[in-house]
């Protein structure tokens, strides 16, 4: 079977994102959650499924059962995919309503990530996924994702001359459409000059390639299609998702083919489920931790071909009055970190409505979304009416 | 030995699968995983061979002779153990046997590393518990 048309998103919910929201993780899911149900319209007893936030020390699926006094949860399952994790949970959540097994599955992911658990200041990778690199990459000193995408970044200049000019533009489109979201942390203007003078960290990544940490949650709800009539809100449907794994997937050092990611082996499934071509597309919601990941990920989407992503950032691609429009909400780079790729659900959903404010995009269509995790586990969804 | 008012490094904590690894690390000598049976190597160390689940290995000794994949020059320090060393020079490996490792490149000028570059086997017995295999510049930092 096919999963294409079979379901829905039908609510989405955002706290506030801040640098200090003075609010629990569990408040902060709640809250995120609370606002989904509200605008699915739904009442939250017709929740069936539930799949928790990877990060934070929020809720299990126990938690939202009894906060929320559920009784009829048919479906939860928990994932460790982290910054992929809101799009393969979206994959998980499309197999769940499409077969039955369950109607209305709410996603949730945040966390305290700038006032908590600081992402940056973890001095190793802490996670049980991640024992190998312990072992044997953290004492050489490789201790940060910025290092590991570094080595990705370089790899890919190397083979195709991208710069760091072309990897700044990425950040200065992403300033430029958080400047017209209304609800994203970094607002000051950023010329490219800016970038460029940024303080190298992992050359050749700068300070401006990397994503900021935030305090926030968001959630959304993916319905069954035969529930979706009628809403106080337009469905954005599901027109294709699929999940990928890479290779050696505790190291990208051991990586045959180090720019080989989960993205770019979900997408041709992705597209084919949706019956469109990567040029179709009339925006992109796509993981942007660093900059470099929008440009390699440009190339494995099929949108560009490997080596154009750069030159079609640098001329002025991914802005909002581009070609493709990428992240206009301003993306982890400029709107907020800390939903594992959920926020860049809701702006599609946005999107699709029409309700995208200052940076809805001119041409209703397909919008893709992508989730990236440590060490590129990666899906990709489509969404349009 | 390590500096005791320094912060320490991470140090590798050997496991069942990597122990012959590290053994052989101690004696300056960098063994890597081979499947008796198919003759893949193997690396990072593994219970059994991800080609054909065999779990007879040996563990032949690398010329020590690789190139640069890919690097990174770490400017900044987010463990303390690393604080004194930046900037640092991280690099992805490939052995001229074919395997793949992590390591650093030590003893040159970052400016000088490159993509492709020919590196040699340099054993780092300073950083930690247990000598670190690490590579300079083949031909010195030319």
């Amino acid at each position: 079977m096919t999963m294409r048309r079979k379901a829905a998103i039908t609510g989405i919910g955002e706290t506030a994102f801040s640098k200090s929201s003075g609010l629990s993780d569990a408040r902060l899911q709640l809250e995120a959650v609370d606002r989904a149900i509200a605008d699915a319209g739904l009442d939250r007893h017709e929740i069936d499924g539930i799949i928790p936030s990877p990060h934070g020390k929020g809720f299990t699926y126990e938690g939202f059962a009894e906060h929320f006094g559920l009784r009829g949860v048919r479906f939860s399952t928990t994932l460790h995919f982290g910054g992929a994790n809101g799009i393969t949970a979206l994959n998980s959540a499309t197999m769940a309503v499409a077969t039955g097994a369950a109607r209305h599955v709410v996603v949730v992911a945040g966390r305290n990530g700038a006032s908590g658990t600081r992402i940056s200041a973890r001095p190793t990778l802490v996670q049980p996924n991640f024992a190998v690199s312990r072992e044997f990459e953290s004492p050489f000193g490789a201790t940060v994702p910025m290092h590991f995408y570094g080595l990705m970044a370089r790899r890919h200049m190397h083979l195709y001359g991208s710069t760091s000019r072309q990897f700044g533009m990425v950040a200065v489109a992403a300033r430029e459409h958080a400047i017209l979201n209304g609800g994203a942390i970094m607002t000051k203007p950023l010329a490219i000059e800016d970038h460029q003078q940024s303080r190298m960290l992992a050359d050749p990544l700068r300070m401006f390639d990397c994503c900021i940490e935030s305090d926030g949650a968001a959630a959304y709800i993916v319905s069954a299609a035969e529930t979706v009539r009628d809403r106080a809100s337009k469905p954005a449907w599901v027109l294709g998702v699929a999940e990928g794994h890479p290779q050696s997937p505790t190291s990208i050092a051991t990586r045959p083919d180090i720019l080989e990611t989960g993205i770019g082996l979900a997408a041709p499934r992705a597209f084919a489920m949706a019956g469109i071509a990567p040029t179709d597309l009339k925006a992109a919601m796509l993981y942007d931790a660093f900059t470099f990941l929008v440009i390699t990920q440009l190339e494995s989407l099929g949108y560009c071909k490997p080596g154009e992503a750069g030159p079609f950032v640098e001329t002025g691609g991914i802005r909002l009055d581009g070609p493709l429009p990428v992240n206009t909400h301003g993306g982890l780079l400029s709107h907020s970190h800390s939903t594992a790729a959920i926020t860049h659900v809701c702006e599609a959903v946005r999107q699709v409505r029409g309700t995208a404010g200052k940076a809805q995009i001119a041409q209703p269509g397909p919008i893709v979304v992508t989730g990236n995790g440590d060490f590129f586990d990666g899906a990709v969804a489509i969404l349009g009416h | 030995m390590q500096q005791a008012d320094r912060p320490a490094k991470p140090a590798p904590e050997p496991t069942e699968a990597s122990q012959p690894f590290w053994d052989a690390c101690a004696r300056h000598e960098l063994r890597i995983q081979r499947c008796i049976q198919c003759g893949t190597l193997i690396h990072y160390p593994k219970l059994v061979c991800p080609d054909d689940g065999s779990d007879r290995f040996d563990w032949p000794l690398m010329s020590g002779r690789g190139t640069i994949i890919s690097f990174v020059i770490a400017h900044r320090a987010f463990h303390p153990g690393f604080t004194e060393d930046v900037p640092y020079i991280l690099a992805i490996i490939e052995l001229e046997e074919g395997a793949r490792l992590l390591s650093n490149i030590v003893g040159a000028p970052p400016e000088h590393v490159r993509v492709d570059q020919p590196v040699l086997l340099d054993w780092d017995d300073l950083s930690g518990p247990i000598p670190l295999p690490k590579f300079s510049l083949a031909g010195g930092a030319a």
